[in-house]
């Protein structure tokens, strides 16, 4: 197995480049979160050439929907959704300049094709650790659409935020070579 | 008929409540072995890790009172009636609806029902509830809460296929669903499926199927037999846990069938994940 490899945030292209499917990583520093209702509405405004609540250059955005916080606790559970139904709005945001995004779940050919013309990656969380995940965020303040409650943008600060390397910046899918390596025809 | 028990809404208000947050906080006994054991039948290391951070996970959600999982469901509610219960002080569906309100506002559970599907406004108390209800010979009421992620949910079919199509066609329907799903509905899952009876009826089958604890087998030796058949052939997938690849891909395959048209063989599989949040209780008698 490969050893653990800490990254900080904001995400640079020497770092990115360094990384392989199925590293393991421990993400400290800050990230934002936005899911279905969140994209829909920053693909909108990037549509218009307006500017979105925040700058995605060498940023990450992390899927999440987050129960509410208890009192005491910055953040509820903090698990990831699946990505696949962000895949319409990604290769726009790298576009942009967004340098990875954390989910679960396999991503479209078209999102991997983006992810290796802008050198992004994704990296998967393990869905259903919520609680595990909540005690590594620090901090989260909501940022913008606070309308959408729990699909409101946050602004989370994260310490040893632990995710894999799902697809690097080659072209490589886990997924699909994690599949092959088991499968019993 | 026997003497009518009086069931009062206020205690089905409470118990629905604790059912809510009991279901989302602790992992139950028979989900905790499956993972113990996949743990130890997996081949794969990187899909071993997984294992081992979703029983961390399961220790952290019971000591800490925290959701298991961030979505925390859609709360699908069966009731098993009995006909000789009258329930007093209020509407037994209105009990439900406010038990649910109840236990999402004060276990900080997370609100995920829209009220319109195309409008998308969320209600804010994760109300409605989704509730099945059977009317059954005797004096309690048996309430079975069910969190139904969305995740997972998405990744469910139907099909109706034709007779001709047979046992093996119903295999390969239940193994190519979860083949489409891949890593999506946050594997390993348990596979719930309907055959037989109508395009709804399977459907809602498929999800009561999933009632059954893992472990348990079912009670008819040809169907416990096809379970298993399907278990097998879902695993040979090589998904594995998260679909980083892996041995176990399913915790279990539950079936259940009824008769069905003689031109029909409808089948459905209702797809659910790890974060198996059944709990249920018992009133009357």
């Amino acid at each position: 197995m490969s050893n653990i490899i800490h990254i900080k945030t904001p995400l640079m292209d020497d770092t990115t480049a360094n990384l392989r499917i199925g590293n393991r990583v421990l993400i400290s520093g800050i990230i934002y979160t936005a899911r279905d209702a969140a994209h829909q509405r920053l693909v909108e405004l990037a549509g218009q050439g307006k500017k979105l609540p925040f700058d995605v250059q060498n940023q990450i955005i992390y899927y999440v929907g987050p129960s509410p916080a208890q009192p005491g606790r910055p953040i509820g559970s903090c698990g990831p959704t699946t990505s696949y139904r962000m895949d319409v709005y990604t290769p726009q945001l790298l576009a942009m300049g967004l340098k990875a995004t954390i989910g679960k779940g396999n991503r479209s050919d078209s999102v991997i094709e983006a992810m290796k013309q802008y050198k992004a990656v994704y990296f998967a969380a393990t869905g259903g650790a919520a609680a595990l995940l909540a005690k590594r965020v620090k901090r989260a303040d909501v940022i913008a659409y606070q309308d959408l409650g729990t699909e409101a943008i946050m602004r989370l600060e994260v310490e040893d935020f632990p995710v894999v390397v799902a697809n690097d910046i080659y072209g490589n899918d886990l997924f699909r070579e994690g599949m092959v390596k088991y499968q019993n025809r | 008929m026997g003497t009518r028990t009086k069931i009062s809404a206020e205690e089905i208000v409470e118990k629905i409540s604790h059912l809510c947050m009991g279901a989302n906080f602790q992992v139950s006994d028979d989900v905790l072995d499956a993972l113990k054991n996949s743990r130890e039948a997996e081949a794969s290391s990187v899909a071993k890790e997984v294992f081992a951070d979703l029983l961390e996970n399961a220790k952290i959600a019971r000591e800490c009172q925290m959701p298991i999982c961030q979505d925390t469901g859609v709360a699908v509610v069966f009731v098993e009636l009995g006909e000789d219960v009258e329930i007093t002080g209020g509407r037994l569906y209105d009990a439900i609806h406010n038990g649910v309100r109840q236990g999402y506002k004060e276990g900080y559970l997370r609100k995920s029902m829209v009220a319109n599907p195309l409008k998308r406004v969320n209600t804010g108390d994760n109300t409605p509830a989704i509730i099945h209800t059977e009317l059954i010979p005797g004096n309690s009421v048996r309430i079975t809460f069910m969190a139904k992620g969305g995740g997972c949910e998405n990744m469910s079919r139907i099909a109706m296929l034709t007779p001709a199509d047979g046992r093996e066609g119903v295999i390969n329907f239940v193994v190519e669903t979860v083949r489409i799903a891949k890593a999506n509905p946050c594997p390993p899952i348990i596979v719930g499926v309907g055959i037989g009876g109508t395009f709804d009826y399977a459907a809602h089958l498929a999800k009561k199927s999933l009632l059954r604890p893992l472990g348990v087998g079912h009670s008819d030796p040809d169907t416990d037999c096809l379970e298993k058949e399907m278990l097998e052939r879902v695993n040979n997938l090589g998904i594995g846990a998260q679909g980083l690849g892996g041995s176990v891909t399913a915790l279990g395959v539950r079936v259940e069938w009824s008769p069905c048209h003689i031109a029909s063989l409808p089948v459905a599989v209702n797809i659910e994940c790890h974060a198996h949040r059944v709990k249920t209780v018992v009133l009357g008698i």
